[in-house]
This record gives C-alpha cells, sequence and structure tokens, in this order.
C-alpha cells in the first residue's frame, strides 16, 4: 500500500500522523488528572501504529503505476477488513449485552462490564465500526465505477479511513471508562466529536471531488445516496453535538440545547442517523450491488430518482416520532407521525424497486447466495419501514413505546436490512477487488445466508413477543383500577425471550465468523491468472454521444 | 423578532405545505423530462459495463 505513494505523499502522510500524535500527546497532558488523559494515550498508541509501517517502508521506491488508467482501491480493501472485523466485535458485544439481560451474573460485578457500559459499545460497534467502514468502503468502490474516475486523492481515502477508526476506538473505549454524553448514538465526548468533525469533511471533500472528475455525463443514483448520507450526517454530528466542555482537561461536556429543546435535537438526530447512515447510504449500495450482481439494470432509475427526493425530505420531520406523549408540543409531535407515515411511500418505492429488479432472473436467485442476501435485505427493509410507520402513530406508539418491540423493529432493520445488504456487498465486492473468479467457497456463503436469516428471524419473533406482552402487563388495570402486573412480574415473563433472543444473536454471529474465514480464505488462494476482461488498460471506448 | 407558538404553527402549516408541494413538482418534472429520458437509460446500463478502469 505504502509502496504506491510517492514520496511526497509519504511525506504528508507522516506530517499528518506526527501531527495527530502530537495532538494526542497533548491531550494526554491536559487531560492527566483525568480519564481523559488515558484517550490521549489511545491516541497515541493508534499514531504510532500508523507511524511505524509507514516509516519502515518510507524509503522503498515507489511503484509505477498509471494513475489515469487505474482505480484506487486499496483503501477499499483495508476497508472492508475492518467492516468485519468490527461486526465481529460490535456483535459479540451484541450477544454479551443480550446474554446479561437474561443472566446479569455475567456483567462479572465489574464497572467497566456493567450493561450500561457495555450496552454503547455494542451499537457504536455495530453501526459506527461495521456500518460505517462497509460505507466508507463500499462508496469509495461505487463512486469510482459509477463516475469511471480515480479517487480525488492519494492521502485523504486513509486519513478519513483511519480517521474514522480512530474516532470509533475512542469512543468505544471511552465507554469502558465510563465517559459518555448521554445521549443515543451520539455517547463520544466532544474531543473525539471535534475529530469526527475534522475527518468527516475531509470524506465529503474528497466524495465531491471524485465526482467532479466524472467521465459520466449524469451522476448515477447511488452516488446521490452516498452524498446524502455523508452531507446530512455531518449537519447532523455538528448540531445535536455542540457542547461545552467543563474545562479543557475533562472528558465531561454540557450540551448547549436546553430541556425539551435538547430532546427534539437529539432524536431528531436520532431518527436521521436511522435514515442517513443506517438507510441512505445502504440504499448507496442497494442501487449498485444489486443491480450489478444480478446483471440486470434496476427496474425503474425515475422511480429511484422519486424515492430519493421523498426519503430524504421526508425523513427530516419524522423524529419527533420518538418523543410521542412528552413534553414536546403535541403539534410537533403530530407533524412527526404524518410524515413517518408518509414515509411508507418511498421507503417501499425503494424496496419495490429492487424487488422488481429481480423479475425475471428468481433462478439466479435461488443459486446465488449473495445475491439472496441482497434480495432479503430488501424484503427487511420493506417490513422495517411498514413497522416503522405504524409505531409512529401515537396509539400504536403508547403501546410499543419503552418495550422491546422498539428493539425487535431496531433489529428488523440492522440485522436484515442493514447487516444483509452488507454481507451481499461485501461477497460481490471482495472476488472483484482481489482479482478472484469467485469466493473461496459458495457453499460458506450458503452456510451465512441461512445462519444469518435464522439469526434474524429469531431474534426479532422473541422481541416482538416480548415486546407486546411487557406493554400489554404495563397497560392491564385490576377491577378496582390498580395496575394488576408489577413491573419484576413482566420482567419474568420477558426471561424466556431474553434467552431466545440470545441464542438468535449468537446464531447470526457464528454467521458472521464463517464469512470473515470465507473472505480471509479469497485472499489468501491464487489471483486470477492475468486476467485480461478487467485488467489490462483498453483503449478508451467511443461512447455515442449525448 | 419573537415568534409565539401559534403563529409558528400556521407558518408551519401553510408555507411548510407549499414548500413540500413545490419540491415535489420540480422533482416529478425532473424524473419525468422526456429529454432526460436517455441519460437515465444511459446510467441505469453503464454501471453493467465490464471494463475495470477510469
Ligand atoms: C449478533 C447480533 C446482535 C445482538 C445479539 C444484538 C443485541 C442487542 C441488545 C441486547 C441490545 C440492547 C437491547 C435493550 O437495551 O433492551 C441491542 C441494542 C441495539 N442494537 Fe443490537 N444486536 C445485534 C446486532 C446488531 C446490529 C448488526 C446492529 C446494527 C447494524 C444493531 C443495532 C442495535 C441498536 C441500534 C440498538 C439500540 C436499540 C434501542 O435503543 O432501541 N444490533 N442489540
Ligand atoms: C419508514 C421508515 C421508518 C419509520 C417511520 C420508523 C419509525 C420508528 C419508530 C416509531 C420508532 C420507535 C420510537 C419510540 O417509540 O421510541 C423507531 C425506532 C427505531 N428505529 Fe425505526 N422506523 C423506520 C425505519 C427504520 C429502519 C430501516 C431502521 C434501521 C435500519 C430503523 C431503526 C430504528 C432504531 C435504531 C430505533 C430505536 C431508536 C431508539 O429508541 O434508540 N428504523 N423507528
Amino acid at each position: 500500500m505504502i509502496s504506491k505513494l510517492t514520496y511526497a505523499e509519504r511525506e504528508t502522510a507522516f506530517a499528518i500522523a506526527l501531527a495527530t500524535l502530537v495532538g494526542g500527546l497533548a491531550l494526554g497532558i491536559a487531560g492527566r488528572n483525568d480519564v481523559l488523559g488515558w484517550q490521549g494515550v489511545i491516541v497515541v498508541v493508534f499514531a504510532i501504529a500508523v507511524l511505524r509501517p509507514l516509516m519502515s517502508s518510507y524509503y522503498e521506491p515507489p511503484v509505477a503505476e498509471d494513475r489515469k488508467v487505474t482505480y484506487y482501491d486499496d483503501p477499499t480493501k483495508v476497508g472492508i477488513v475492518l467492516a468485519m472485523v468490527w461486526a465481529v466485535f460490535g456483535m459479540f458485544m451484541g450477544v454479551w449485552v443480550a446474554s446479561q439481560l437474561a443472566w446479569p451474573e455475567l456483567a462479572f460485578d465489574g464497572a467497566w462490564s456493567s450493561f450500561g457500559r457495555l450496552r454503547p459499545t455494542h451499537t457504536t460497534g455495530v453501526i459506527f465500526g461495521f456500518g460505517g467502514n462497509a460505507l466508507i468502503a463500499t462508496s469509495f468502490h461505487v463512486v469510482q465505477r459509477t463516475s469511471r474516475a480515480r479517487l480525488a486523492g492519494q492521502i485523504s481515502p486513509w486519513f478519513v479511513l483511519f480517521g474514522y477508526n480512530l474516532f470509533c476506538v475512542l469512543a468505544v473505549s471511552g465507554y469502558l471508562m465510563g465517559i459518555t454524553q448521554s445521549k443515543e448514538y451520539a455517547e463520544a465526548e466532544w474531543y473525539a466529536d471535534l475529530w469526527l468533525v475534522i475527518v468527516w469533511v475531509t470524506y465529503f471533500i474528497l466524495y465531491i471531488g471524485t465526482i467532479a472528475r466524472r467521465k459520466e455525463p449524469h451522476i448515477y443514483v447511488a452516488n446521490w445516496y452516498f452524498m446524502a448520507f455523508i452531507l446530512v450526517v455531518a449537519v447532523l454530528h455538528i448540531v445535536n453535538n455542540l457542547a461545552l466542555p467543563i474545562a479543557w482537561g475533562q472528558a465531561k461536556s454540557y450540551t448547549i440545547w436546553p430541556g425539551v429543546q435538547d430532546a427534539m435535537v437529539q432524536w431528531w438526530y436520532g431518527h436521521n442517523a436511522v435514515a442517513f447512515f443506517l438507510t441512505a447510504g445502504f440504499l448507496g449500495m442497494l442501487y449498485y450491488y444489486l443491480p450489478v450482481r444480478a446483471q440486470r439494470p434496476i427496474f425503474s432509475y425515475r422511480l429511484s430518482i422519486l424515492s430519493f427526493w421523498g426519503i430524504t425530505f421526508f425523513y427530516m420531520w419524522a423524529g419527533s416520532h420518538h418523543l410521542h406523549y412528552t413534553a414536546l408540543p403535541h403539534w410537533v409531535q403530530t407533524l412527526g407521525m404524518t410524515f413517518s407515515v408518509m414515509l411508507l411511500v418511498p421507503s417501499w418505492a425503494s424496496a419495490g424497486n429492487a424487488l422488481l429488479t429481480l423479475n425475471g432472473a428468481w433462478h439466479r436467485v435461488r443459486d446465488d447466495a449473495t445475491l439472496r442476501f441482497m434480495m432479503a435485505a430488501a424484503v427487511f427493509y420493506g417490513l422495517s419501514t411498514f413497522e416503522g410507520s405504524f409505531m409512529a402513530i401515537r396509539p400504536v406508539n403508547s403501546l410499543s413505546h419503552y418495550t422491546d418491540w422498539t428493539v425487535g423493529h431496531v433489529h428488523a432493520g440492522a440485522l436484515g436490512w442493514v447487516a444483509l445488504i452488507t454481507f451481499g456487498s461485501i461477497y460481490t465486492l471482495v472476488p472483484a477487488l482481489w482479482k478472484r473468479e469467485r469466493m473461496y467457497s459458495a457453499t460458506l456463503v450458503e452456510v451465512h445466508f441461512w445462519l444469518a436469516i435464522a439469526g434474524t428471524l429469531v431474534y426479532v419473533f422473541a422481541m416482538w413477543n416480548s415486546g407486546v406482552i411487557q406493554g400489554l402487563m404495563w397497560r392491564t388495570y385490576t377491577g378496582e383500577g390498580t395496575l394488576a402486573y408489577s413491573f419484576v412480574d413482566s420482567l419474568v415473563a420477558m426471561y424466556p425471550y431474553y434467552i431466545a433472543r440470545a441464542f438468535g444473536g449468537l446464531l447470526f454471529l457464528v454467521g458472521v465468523l464463517v464469512g470473515c474465514y470465507n473472505i480471509w480464505m479469497t485472499i489468501a488462494s491464487a489471483p486470477l491468472a492475468a486476467s485480461e476482461k478487467t485488467d489490462a488498460p483498453l483503449l478508451p471506448i467511443a461512447v455515442p454521444g449525448e | 423578532m419573537d415568534f409565539d407558538h401559534q403563529s409558528l404553527v400556521l407558518f408551519a402549516k401553510s408555507w411548510g405545505l407549499l414548500y413540500l408541494m413545490g419540491f415535489f413538482l420540480c422533482v416529478v418534472l425532473y424524473a419525468f423530462w422526456p429529454s432526460n429520458r436517455k441519460r437515465f437509460d444511459r446510467a441505469k446500463n453503464s454501471i453493467l459495463d465490464r471494463d475495470d478502469r477510469p
């Protein structure tokens, strides 16, 4: 990887890594009387881990490469590996916290291993670690292919990728030490948030720069989704994390938003994190990898444009459905509810568009587990958005809110949609990137598929059952008008479902491990003998003019 | 300037609606504009090209 950089580029990389190291030192010294000091140490260690390989091959002669006729795929390759590593970590933590809910002794009486600290390591690990790395990796791949242009930078993709992972490591290690902003999906504290702003703005500039270089007249729809993902996440992140640290040497900060405004900003952020992190970016994957794998163009390109703008503009207003029956003004709740119901239209348009693309290629879906991953993802996408629109209706929410139904909805989306579309994309991408004819073992892809489906179904059904039972128990009154069940009664009723959920999660995790092995063996296997089809620079083909 | 609750609601109910409808109209026009058809057709087929170079 380093051998492909020119000396000047190595110098830039060195300077950035050194600056990060100095920044880490400063953080460590400023925070020496606080847990913040340890976060500084982590930054220093991370910077050294980047500097070491860089320095050891600093003077090796650069490999000549004609950048005009090649794409830049090294960051994508590393990003995929990192995504799989985070998947294993995040889902292991998921299985652990799921087991803690069934068997609380699994916290082992440690502060760091208590449920409250491990839970955000799960959510951050899977959403930002696994999902984020997969999004960065695939977006780099898709933008180059659909624009027919090389990434607009040689160092900035690495800065984005490693900088982003530094953020994730800081966040997760911070939770274990007890650092948190107490905002869900935005738990990381001010210093990590500031760092992410720098990384994310670089990402945006890089993406726009690559699109500006494009040789295609039209920007393919997948890029629109990726751009919405990058742009909106930047805005959300900055607004929701506006906060003042209590001192520069302290990890703790306080948000500038007061009271109910804070709640509204947080869930405007929270829901749009679902919309633009867990949905828009992954729809970008869907609109590229599904047609490519099926070797069929998307069913209706126009529909994909309509649903893009629908999703973008409706989601923005839906966040208040997380705050039904709170101090938030009633009309704001109604607004959120209305837009959530309307959201079903563009959501189903996307899911339908994906499934209709496969119409006529069902035999491929039957034979090819990779394509089946993507088909199942589209089905779960349709399912979870239907469920979401339904749960957003205020009276329904009065039953579902605070219960495991929400958790079931989350994982129908997270496992069924986000994770499945990612695995489908990765299985499409890995052989193409490493220039192998196919994955090491098609059988193992098949095994992974069925483990993932079984795990998702067990998880989601367990949570649906437990959630509805919980909700009903909490609202059952006796003849005298008192509550029929105590909270502990409902907890006892949950017990079997919590065991089932942990088991379903375990199946899903085993599937991921099978996938890791398969990917590893594919990378380790012998590459295709000089494949002219993909490798050799052809003369530019004249394309009929627009 | 000080907005009271009532005027904010009024604004959201009137201009909010107009803005969204207007936006919707623009998107529909763009998607169905006849001369865009060729671009879209090309775009959706171009990703299936087999050569892997810029
Ligand atoms: C091995 C598979 C997984 C297991 C066993 C698992 C387990 C759990 C558990 C036990 C919780 C806490 C629920 C509670 O507090 O009652 C949770 C929350 C959560 N998980 Fe997972 N999870 C898994 C995979 C995933 C994946 C792949 C994603 C995302 C891509 C994800 C996203 C989330 C989110 C967003 C929450 C917070 C839900 C909320 O606050 O309502 N999980 N998970
Ligand atoms: C049309 C689309 C959707 C709508 C209208 C919707 C609506 C909702 C509603 C009403 C809740 C419960 C709020 C509460 O009672 O606190 C919720 C929670 C959630 N949904 Fe969705 N949903 C949609 C799609 C999705 C998708 C596709 C995903 C995941 C990939 C997802 C992830 C989540 C998460 C993570 C939460 C839990 C938030 C929390 O409390 O921590 N949603 N959604």
